[in-house]
């Protein structure tokens, strides 16, 4: 299909909104009525025609916007886009990667030329049409790592792999949940996750990092991962969080509904070629409690998932205070009925809300 | 002195040693204050004749007694920032196989660490040792801007004067923990200051 690209800020008026399109597709995060840290790793080789895993890199409806509102953050904070000095290969592994999965998986958008190492960019959505000398940074306006990730939706995190681990040494990162490149980046796997509560004493970093080490070429991996935001913002920083936290405390049951939306990340990795790093992109989709609650089986699961989440992870989400007044909402569209396994909302199969 | 036990902590803290002498061309000992000590209980005069200390006080009286062990080079520096030129020297002319000594406070230890990360030498090459104050160098996650010698939680940052949460999590690059603003939900509602590790 034709994407049609919305008009829109995920700041000040927060005129956000997914379509209908955009809300059947969301990535719903919870695969069972409840919800702990595990590895869920699988395999990212396409899905659903449709869903959001079917292409490489999605492109969606909040394309145009996204990067609109990546640049401004950029902007007023340059330190958001990093690169250690060794990583600059791996920034032209991840600029190729992108460019070479978008002109296919998106012909209609993106187009690239190559003739040996000059290299034509169509970006068609954002109106950008480059020639570029493919590993000469100076033929392009900004190093490769952040000339592309300014055009891709999503948080790039470029890691380095050394020491039997992987080091943070690069990244754009301007729609995250609460965490700073300037101060993670350097760290090691370990180092970047240690305020995570509870996963470490499950051993799921172990097994995660192990399982990121081995990841080959041409055979990237996915999960899921999720939060709570008040209000579409996609820049919750700690470096703005004195400006954000406080519309926590917006919350009333009568804007919950539009107000409170679920994030969720779908993260990929990918084996870089050259640098031999891996490429983290986190993805961000953000839908609202009453768009969610339009797919009845959504409803009733998400009612059960924040109803018996641990106070650890409520916390650390952040949403432990507004728990109480999430449920009062969530509660009317949970009538009891079991639910379908998988993510996906089963809107045709699944019964309609009995109360 | 004795020693200060740091609780259990997250895996970016820091971890501290007892420095040993290894065997090596050249050992640099940078330390301050209470670290001087730490240097005492491993000199020898064969390892003293083949090592540079950089030494800042910090209002002790223990500079006489690292001069009195006659190291091979000696610096007595009134700040950090004053001695981090002559750091930088050392490490630019260093040769492969020198052994690196840090003592005393976090921050000490951090900012040298890191200078000679910069120099090419892993952390996990470089010796620490704890030694005196537990106060903490924070970054403000905010503004960006370090403030030294923190023992309370929470503080006020130096530069911005926003109320901060002392955190555990530690950046090697900046040699410092980050501070986060404790009342962005509410503002107004600060907790008492306490000690740190009360």
């Amino acid at each position: 299909m034709t994407i049609q690209f919305n008009d829109e800020t995920f700041r000040d008026d927060y005129s956000f909104h997914n379509s209908d399109w955009a809300i059947k597709r969301f990535p719903f995060p919870f695969h069972e009525d409840s919800y702990m840290y595990a590895v869920n790793m699988e395999q990212h080789r396409g899905g659903p025609e449709g869903s959001v895993y079917e292409k490489r890199f999605d492109v969606d409806e909040h394309y145009i916007s996204e990067m609109r509102d990546r640049a401004m953050v950029l902007a007023d904070d340059p330190l958001r886009c990093q690169s250690l000095p060794h990583m600059t290969l791996a920034g032209w592994d991840l600029l190729e990667l992108i460019m070479v999965s978008k002109s296919e998986d998106y012909p209609d958008l993106f187009e690239l030329h190559r003739d040996g190492d000059t290299w034509r960019w169509i970006n068609k959505p954002l109106g950008i049409d480059d020639t570029f000398t493919f590993l000469d940074e100076t033929t392009l306006p900004y190093g490769p790592m952040e000339y592309i990730t300014r055009q891709t939706q999503g948080d790039f995190c470029v890691l380095d792999q050394r020491d039997g681990n992987l080091w943070m040494d690069a990244g754009t990162v301007t729609t995250q949940a609460d965490w700073s490149l300037d101060f993670d980046i350097g760290m090691n796997f370990f180092e970047w996750h240690a305020p995570v509560p509870l996963a470490h004493e499950k051993g799921i970093f172990e097994r995660a990092l192990k399982f990121l080490l081995n990841i080959q070429q041409g055979a990237p991996a996915r999960r899921l991962n999720w939060t709570m935001t008040v209000n579409p913002l996609l820049d919750t920083s700690p470096e703005n969080y004195h400006k954000w936290g406080v519309q926590k405390t917006t919350l009333t049951p009568e804007n919950i509904g539009a107000k409170q939306h679920l994030r969720v990340e779908l993260q990929t990795f990918f084996r870089l070629p050259r640098s031999n790093g891996l490429v983290f992109p986190i993805r961000c989709y953000l839908c609202s409690f009453q768009d969610l609650m339009t797919m009845p089986k959504w409803g009733r699961r998400l009612h059960r998932v924040v109803r018996d989440l641990p106070v650890e992870l409520a916390t650390y989400k952040g949403f432990i205070d507004n728990r109480p007044m999430m449920l009062d909402y969530l509660s009317q569209f949970d009538d009891g009925l079991p639910t379908s396994p998988g993510i996906f909302p089963d809107f045709d199969t699944e019964p309609a809300l009995q109360k | 002195m004795s020693k200060f036990e740091f609780p259990p902590s997250i895996k970016s803290r820091p971890v501290y040693g007892t420095l040993e002498a290894r065997p090596g061309k050249g050992h640099l000992m940078i330390a301050d204050a209470d670290g001087a000590e730490a240097i005492m209980d491993i000199a020898t005069p064969d390892l003293m004749a083949q090592t540079h200390i950089i030494y800042i006080p910090r209002g002790t009286d223990f500079a006489d007694k690292l001069r009195s062990l006659n190291p091979a080079q000696f610096y007595e520096g009134p700040t950090y920032a004053a001695s981090v030129s002559r750091i930088r020297r050392v490490l630019q002319d260093a040769h492969m196989g020198l052994q690196v000594y840090l003592a005393g406070t976090e921050g000490l230890m951090g900012q040298a660490q890191n200078e000679a990360m910069m120099a090419g030498i892993p952390h996990t090459a470089i010796q620490t040792e704890h030694r005196g104050s537990t106060a903490r160098r924070m970054q403000c996650v905010h503004c960006k801007g370090i403030t030294e010698d923190v023992e309370t939680d929470p503080f006020v940052c130096s530069h911005c004067g926003l109320n901060l949460f002392v955190r555990d999590h530690y950046s090697r690059r900046l040699a410092a923990y980050q501070g986060v603003c404790i009342d962005a939900e509410d503002p107004g509602n600060v907790p008492a200051p306490k000690g740190i590790y009360e």
